[in-house]
């Protein structure tokens, strides 16, 4: 297995908020956060790997260039991936590959995003082809399907919506003391309870918001680590950004209906993003001591837990009851506080996952460390097939 | 509804008649069905067909799953001034296995709604303005 690793040598953010800067700023600052942790020189960087933001024009659809450009040209190779909430992980695939292959030996993996305020809104114009553009004619925003998911979980397995705000009192009690989250505020239960109901059964505090941040990691070949003193660090074990397989089990932003199950047997893709990574890393969930999953919403972070294989279907609300992925419990998620306390940024959150997991790895997290942590996993989902889940250990 | 010109705001994706009905489409090969509408390339990887015919779809189903949208939602959505609340539905299409989205009809809302009761699709105006009202297909429990 460990001739498909590579080492993690260095982690950097620039904190989460709504700072209404240049996202080519954020960028610079997680970038010379994560060449300063790596000890690397910039111009010894051989490939940029960036992910695309849609929202920022130009220099967001070639963000790896526009990062290069910022950082000062230097000769690097460069690339820019786009793939939803996943455009993290793929830039840290394609920095992978090109490790692996011998075409480079340390890459700078790098996401930024500046966001609007309020729901995320398909582009103008009339596209009666797009699906996005449909559903949200329709009125149909991304809240929307989180709160189907969220009532389908009441319905079949008798999840409340007390379970819900239990993952946001959680995430904001772990989130609380992380210099880079954006909510540094714990809630109680009555808090959740009282904010403003936005898609039945989900309140605005069950769902996350939107975010600028970023981002940064500098990746090698282990032999290179290895060459500079750095033999011990972290290694991502696996990178899962598998598709969908047809046909569709769980109704799919920005879909407007499931594929029919006619012909083929329904799948459920969250699922099918962990086990990959599992196969590719060869360990399983027992395996794991941490883990960063996307919780869009309260009630998604449930299913999460299911998905990534830590409970039967079903069982996810009396894991968490439990107290079994809190911090101090024998799995904790979310450590880091996860969107509940970062909000979205969406080229920058699955790296974000990553930087988490590298630091608790390290022993380095502070308040939130999860003792003893040698196994983490990250997941997340996008729209139009995109998700990823990645594998770090020590 | 007045003496407005009813049009479809989305042509070609449902039937406007008494009895209105989601227009998808089915492989003639593996018999897979598709809303919206396909004209090629059946997306069964195991197929590969592209001879898809259009289909009208079953016009009642399980309800899935709901939930509502509180605030007014961002363009392109056209809200009416004051915004109204409205549920929203995943209909579980037995025949075709396979579940719709769509809104449900105004006036009923999340607590009139359970996981599992039959619904049935109708078509409601989405926007309206001085002439013209634009409909769209709505669920509505049986």
């Amino acid at each position: 297995m460990s001739a498909r690793e590579i080492a993690i040598l260095g982690v950097g953010m620039h904190p989460w908020g709504k700072w209404g800067r240049n996202f080519v700023e954020y960028g610079l600052v997680a970038a010379r956060a994560a060449l300063a942790d790596a000890g690397i020189d910039w111009r010894k960087i051989q490939f940029v790997s960036g992910a695309a933001t849609i929202r920022c024009g130009y220099p967001g659809y070639v963000a790896g260039a526009t990062f290069a450009q910022a950082l000062g040209w230097q000769g690097a190779q460069v690339n820019t991936s786009y793939a939803a909430c996943a455009s993290g992980s793929q830039a840290l695939a394609a920095a992978r590959s090109k490790i692996l292959s011998g075409e480079c030996e340390v890459a700078l993996v790098i996401g930024a995003d500046t966001t609007p305020k309020g729901f995320l809104a398909p582009q103008k114009g009339e596209r009666p082809d797009d699906p996005d553009w449909v559903r949200f004619r329709l009125g149909i925003t991304n809240p929307a399907y989180f709160g189907l998911y969220a009532r389908r979980r009441m319905g079949l397995y008798g999840d409340t919506q007390e379970d819900f705000a239990r993952v946001k009192v959680k995430n904001a009690d772990h989130g609380f003391s992380n210099p880079n989250a954006r909510y540094r505020k714990r809630f109680s239960m009555e808090d959740v309870a009282a904010s403003a109901m936005v898609a039945n059964p989900l309140r605005l505090m069950d769902i996350c918001a939107t975010s600028d941040g970023a981002a940064a990691l500098i990746v090698s070949s282990l032999d290179f680590a290895r060459r500079h003193g750095r033999g011990d660090a972290v290694r991502i074990a696996a990178i899962s950004t598998v598709t969908p397989t047809f046909a569709s089990e769980v109704l799919e932003m920005p879909d407007l209906a499931t594929d029919s199950a006619v012909a083929a047997a329904a799948h459920r893709f969250r699922a099918a993003l962990p086990r990959k990574a599992y196969e590719e890393a060869g360990i399983g969930p027992e395996d794991v001591h941490v883990a960063e999953v996307y919780d869009l919403s309260t009630a998604l972070e449930l299913d999460w837990y299911e998905d990534l294989q830590f409970c039967a279907r079903g069982d996810a609300a009396g894991l968490l009851r439990a107290g079994v992925t809190r911090l101090g419990g024998r799995l904790p998620v979310n450590a880091s506080g996860g969107l509940a306390c970062f909000g979205e940024a969406v080229p920058a959150q699955a790296l974000a996952q990553v930087c988490e997991l590298a630091w608790q790895l390290r022993g380095t997290a502070g308040a939130r460390q999860v003792e003893g942590a040698k196994v983490g996993i990250t997941a997340n989902q996008g729209l139009f097939g995109h998700g990823s889940s990645v594998i770090v250990k020590k | 509804m007045g003496t407005k010109t009813q049009i479809a705001a989305l042509p070609g994706w449902y039937s406007l008649d008494g009895e209105p009905h989601l227009i998808g489409s089915r492989c003639i090969a593996c018999r897979s069905y598709y809303f919206p509408k396909r004209t090629t390339a059946c997306r069964n990887p195991a197929c590969g067909s592209d001879t898809l015919e259009a289909v009208s779809l079953s016009r009642t189903g399980k309800l899935w799953s709901f939930t509502d949208a509180c605030y007014q939602p961002p363009e392109p959505f056209l809200a009416p001034d004051p915004f109204v609340p409205f549920a929203i539905a995943a209909v579980e299409l037995e025949h075709e296995r396979m579940v719709v989205l769509g809104q449900v009809v105004s006036g009923v809302d999340v607590g009139q709604l359970r996981l599992g009761m039959t619904m049935e699709l109708v078509v409601e105006p989405l926007f309206a303005d001085e002439a013209t009202e634009s409909l769209v297909w709505k669920w509505r429990p049986v």
